[in-house]
Parts: structure tokens; sequence; C-alpha cells
């Protein structure tokens, strides 16, 4: 007699890649643009990221339903701080409302995987990652999705992080620039899309910095 | 108005069919300090004299934002307008989670009404002792509302509670007709003038006075000191020897646009005091 299992779920993957780099006075935030399901594309127009606050922007691949909800919940919540306090929240402080919201539901979570950036107090740039449940983190680069298996190593590679277990505690921002960064960014996507049938079709990059955010656009492969 | 054996309980009707717990909450109303709204077709003027307790301490706050398109000026126990401000603020969230959309302001007013009515039917509450002026802007326009202790609520031109607005609705319903038409500016400067009619004399100056504004195209926001000092030696409304000859003395309360005024439920308004501590 073997287990019965479900035949339905409630959880679909849309696929996609989301990428953030820290550096000391700006984030890159990146996403590619394809929503697909099974081995179909949905539309290869859909934006994964979405600006939280003045200095917090994130980005999650997974199913993206769960996503706009997560997204819902966070701008509510953000609201309601913003009554209370009279400012914005910090970047900081957003990523630890992510971390509780998404433990909340830590018994039917939210699919998303989240790569949260903005500005810390200082200016510099932050980048905090997560699972699916609220486990976050906060490091100098991370890649999420369905792509990350093949960008992770590659990133790895060109800016491998200080450990945060080291001391005296080292800055986790790379010493890039910020030009020299955006363009790493587009050689992952550029080779993520080469082998990842999950991503492709058009990558949105966020550059936050001093003097506010802006977009940047690039074609990928649509195959 | 005088105590009586029917006014103990607001479950309590009195045999001319009043209930005096609730007239007894619009009082609080009339005690706290003036605040005044008026509105155009395109934009809604909140103004209210914001006069602190002692040198020492801060003003308290009577001008709350409670959505981009809607904002709140109370009169009376401002700690009950505080909690309805927060209620204000849930309900316009939770509506746009829901449908991705602006909280019409005449839905909002007639929950508020309705959470107000339930304190007036129910023995072991009371009624909230805070007069609301609810602005703000949806489809339909600019909106001024005015929501009562006894859940009543009425759409208004203009309209003024609190201590002294007696002044300030005198001089409103000389000038309301030409509200609708108004530039922002000069509703501004209606606000204004209307306000150091409150203040009966006194030098109107930034300081003990908020302003705040909604319009089409621009969200609830409250003027900074800065600007509001500015607006009044722009239009030269601070000292109290003005050329316009507003002091009208004790006139009858006539209607304000839309409907009539709430009024109180036969009870003649006690003449004018100072601001009450309980305001504060």
């Amino acid at each position: 007699m073997t287990k019965q299992q479900a035949n339905w779920s409630p959880y679909d993957n849309n696929g996609g890649t989301c990428v953030a780099i820290a550096g000391t006075d700006y984030c890159v935030i990146a996403a590619d643009t394809r929503m697909s399901s099974g081995y179909n594309i949905l539309t290869r127009d859909y934006s994964k990221i979405n600006q939280l606050a003045d200095k917090s922007v994130l980005a999650s691949s997974g199913f993206q339903a769960d996503v706009r909800a997560l997204q819902k919940v966070l701008a509510a919540k953000h609201l309601q701080y913003q009554h209370q306090h009279n400012k914005q929240m910090s970047c900081p402080a957003m990523a630890q409302l992510l971390s509780n919201t998404l433990y909340y539901k830590r018994f039917f979570p939210y699919y998303a995987f989240n790569v949260l950036g903005g500005l810390d107090h200082e200016g510099k740039g932050c980048v905090f990652t997560y699972d699916a449940v609220g486990s976050y983190e906060r490091v100098g680069y991370s890649s999420q999705g369905s792509g990350s298996t093949l960008i992770t190593p590659f990133l790895d590679n060109q800016l491998k992080s200080p450990s945060p277990l080291l001391l005296p505690a080292r800055d986790a921002v790379t010493p890039l620039s910020e030009s020299e960064a955006i363009d790493l960014v587009k050689t992952c996507f550029a080779s993520a899309t080469e082998r990842d049938i999950y991503t492709g079709d058009k990558l949105e990059i966020l550059i936050m910095n001093a003097s506010g955010i802006r977009q940047e656009y690039m074609e990928l492969r649509k195959d | 108005m005088f105590r009586n054996q029917y006014d103990t309980d607001v479950t309590t009707w009195s045999p001319a069919g009043r209930l005096f717990q609730v007239e007894y909450a619009m009082e609080a109303v009339k005690q706290g300090s003036a605040a005044i709204g008026l509105r155009s077709k395109s934009h809604v003027v909140l103004a209210c004299v914001n006069k602190a307790n002692s040198e020492l301490s801060s003003h308290q706050k009577k001008i709350f934002k409670v959505d981009d398109h809607i904002g709140v000026a109370i009169a009376g126990l401002t700690a009950d307008g505080r909690v309805l401000s927060r209620y204000m603020r849930n309900e316009c969230i939770n509506y746009f989670y829901t449908y991705e959309s602006q909280l019409p302001v005449g839905r909002l007013v007639v929950q508020l009404a309705d959470k107000a009515q339930v304190c007036t039917q129910r023995s072991w509450k009371r009624p909230y002792g805070v007069g609301l002026l609810v602005g703000g802007l949806d489809e339909s326009g600019a909106h001024l509302y005015y929501n009562c202790p006894s859940g009543n609520y009425f759409e208004y031109q203009a309209f003024a509670i609190g201590s002294r607005s007696q002044a300030a609705k005198t001089y409103l319903e000389r000038k309301f007709e030409s509200f609708m038409a108004s530039s922002r500016e000069n509703l501004i400067k209606d606000a204004l003038f209307a306000l150091r009619e409150t203040l009966q004399g006194e030098k109107l100056t930034s300081s003990v006075c908020t302003i705040a504004v909604v319009g089409v195209g621009e969200a609830f926001h409250i003027l900074d000191q800065e600007t509001v000092q500015a607006l009044i030696n722009e239009f030269e409304i601070a000292g109290e020897e003005a050329a316009a000859p507003d002091q009208a003395g004790v006139q009858e309360p006539a209607a304000a646009d839309d409907q009539a005024a709430p009024g109180d439920q036969g009870a003649a308004p006690t003449g004018d005091q100072g601001a009450a501590p309980m305001d504060m």
C-alpha cells in the first residue's frame, strides 16, 4: 500500500533568476523578465523587481502569485510604518520585516526566493538574501532562482565575499565600480541564459545610489 | 444643558427623545480648539488652531494624514481622534490591498459614522468625544465631511468646529459661494482668514496654526511652518485690525451648503469659552 500523493499542488514555479551586488556607494539589482510554467513561456515581459521603499528594492523569483501577494503585504506594512514613524523604512529594517513576514507563513510558505537590495544608513550598498521561510543574511552579492546555480559560482570567482564569521569584521561590499558591477551582471545573465531554459528574453537592472534609482534594460536570448 | 435623571447612561432615552450622553459628547467637541475645513472643485484645505498648554510643552497634533488622498482634522478628545485616525488608516490600507484602488472618501465616512453609532447603543461603551473634519479626493471630486460623535455625518462646502468656531463659520458663510471655483492659493487664504476669526484678536502666526492641503495631483500633506508664515505675511492677515472687518458679532448659525447644520438636538450652544482642558 503506497502512500497517497497529492494530485494538486498549490504552487507553480514561474522560473527566472535574480541577482544583486552591493558596492561601496551603490547597489545593483537585476532580474530577467521571462515568466514560464513547465516548458511554456507565459510572457517575455514580466518584472520580478519591486521597489518597496526609498532605499529598498526586492527581486523575487519562484511562484509569481506568491511573490505578488508578498509584495502587497510588504507595501501595506510599509505604509503603516510610515504613518507611525513619519519616515520611510531603512533597508536593514525592511530586511527584518521581510524575514518576519516569510516566517509568519512557515507552515504554508510563500514560494518566493528573494534578494533584497538597497542602501544602508551610511549610504553603502547592502544585499540581503533569503530562503523561502525567512532565513536571511547580509551579503556582498547574491543570486536566486533557476539560474542561480550557474551564476553564483561565477560571482564567487569574481567577488568572493569575506565570511561573516571572520574577526575583525570585514566589509562585504565589492571594490568594483558601479559600471563594472553592471557589466558583471550583464555577463552573468548572458551566460545563464545560454544554459538555463527558464532565463532569458530581457534583463531588467535597477541601480541605486546617492542620486536615486535608475533602470537599464538589456535584450537576452529568446530561446 | 443641566444634569438630569436621564443622563447617566448612553442607553437611556429622555422623555423628550434625547440621548443626553451623546449630546454631552458633542459638547466635548465644542470645547476643543478650532478646526476648519473648506473645499473647492479640486482641493480641500484643513486648518486648525494649535495652542500648547504651556510654553514648555509641544502642541497637540490635530491633523492626521490618513492616506495620500484623505486627511482629517479633529476637535475634542484628541486621544479618541488619534485612535479613529488609526482606524481610518487601516481601512484605507486594507481597501487598497483588496481592490488596488483608493478608498472613496464617502465610503470611509460611512464606516466611521457606523463605528460612532455603535458607541451610542451599547451600555458598556461611551461615544467618541471627537468631531472629525474629513477632507479627501476621489473619482467624484474633492469632498469635505464632518463626522459627529452621534454617528451623523454631513458633506460640507466649508465648516468649522471647536471653540469659537462660530466666528469662523460666520466668515465662511459669507464667502462659501466662491469656494467651488477658488484657486488653491485663495482657498488657503480663506482658511487662514477663517482661522484668524477664531483667535479673537490674537496675532495669527504659523506657530499657533497648522494647515494641510490635498488636491488633484497633490497628495495630502501638512504645510511646514515657513510656508505657512510666508502665506500669512503674503496675505497680510497677521494683524487683528485687518482691513476686512470680519467681526460680525454673534449670528444665527445658518445652514452651510448641502445639508442643514447637524446642530445639537435642541440644546442651545452655551457661548464660546477658551480652549478647555479636555482638548489636550
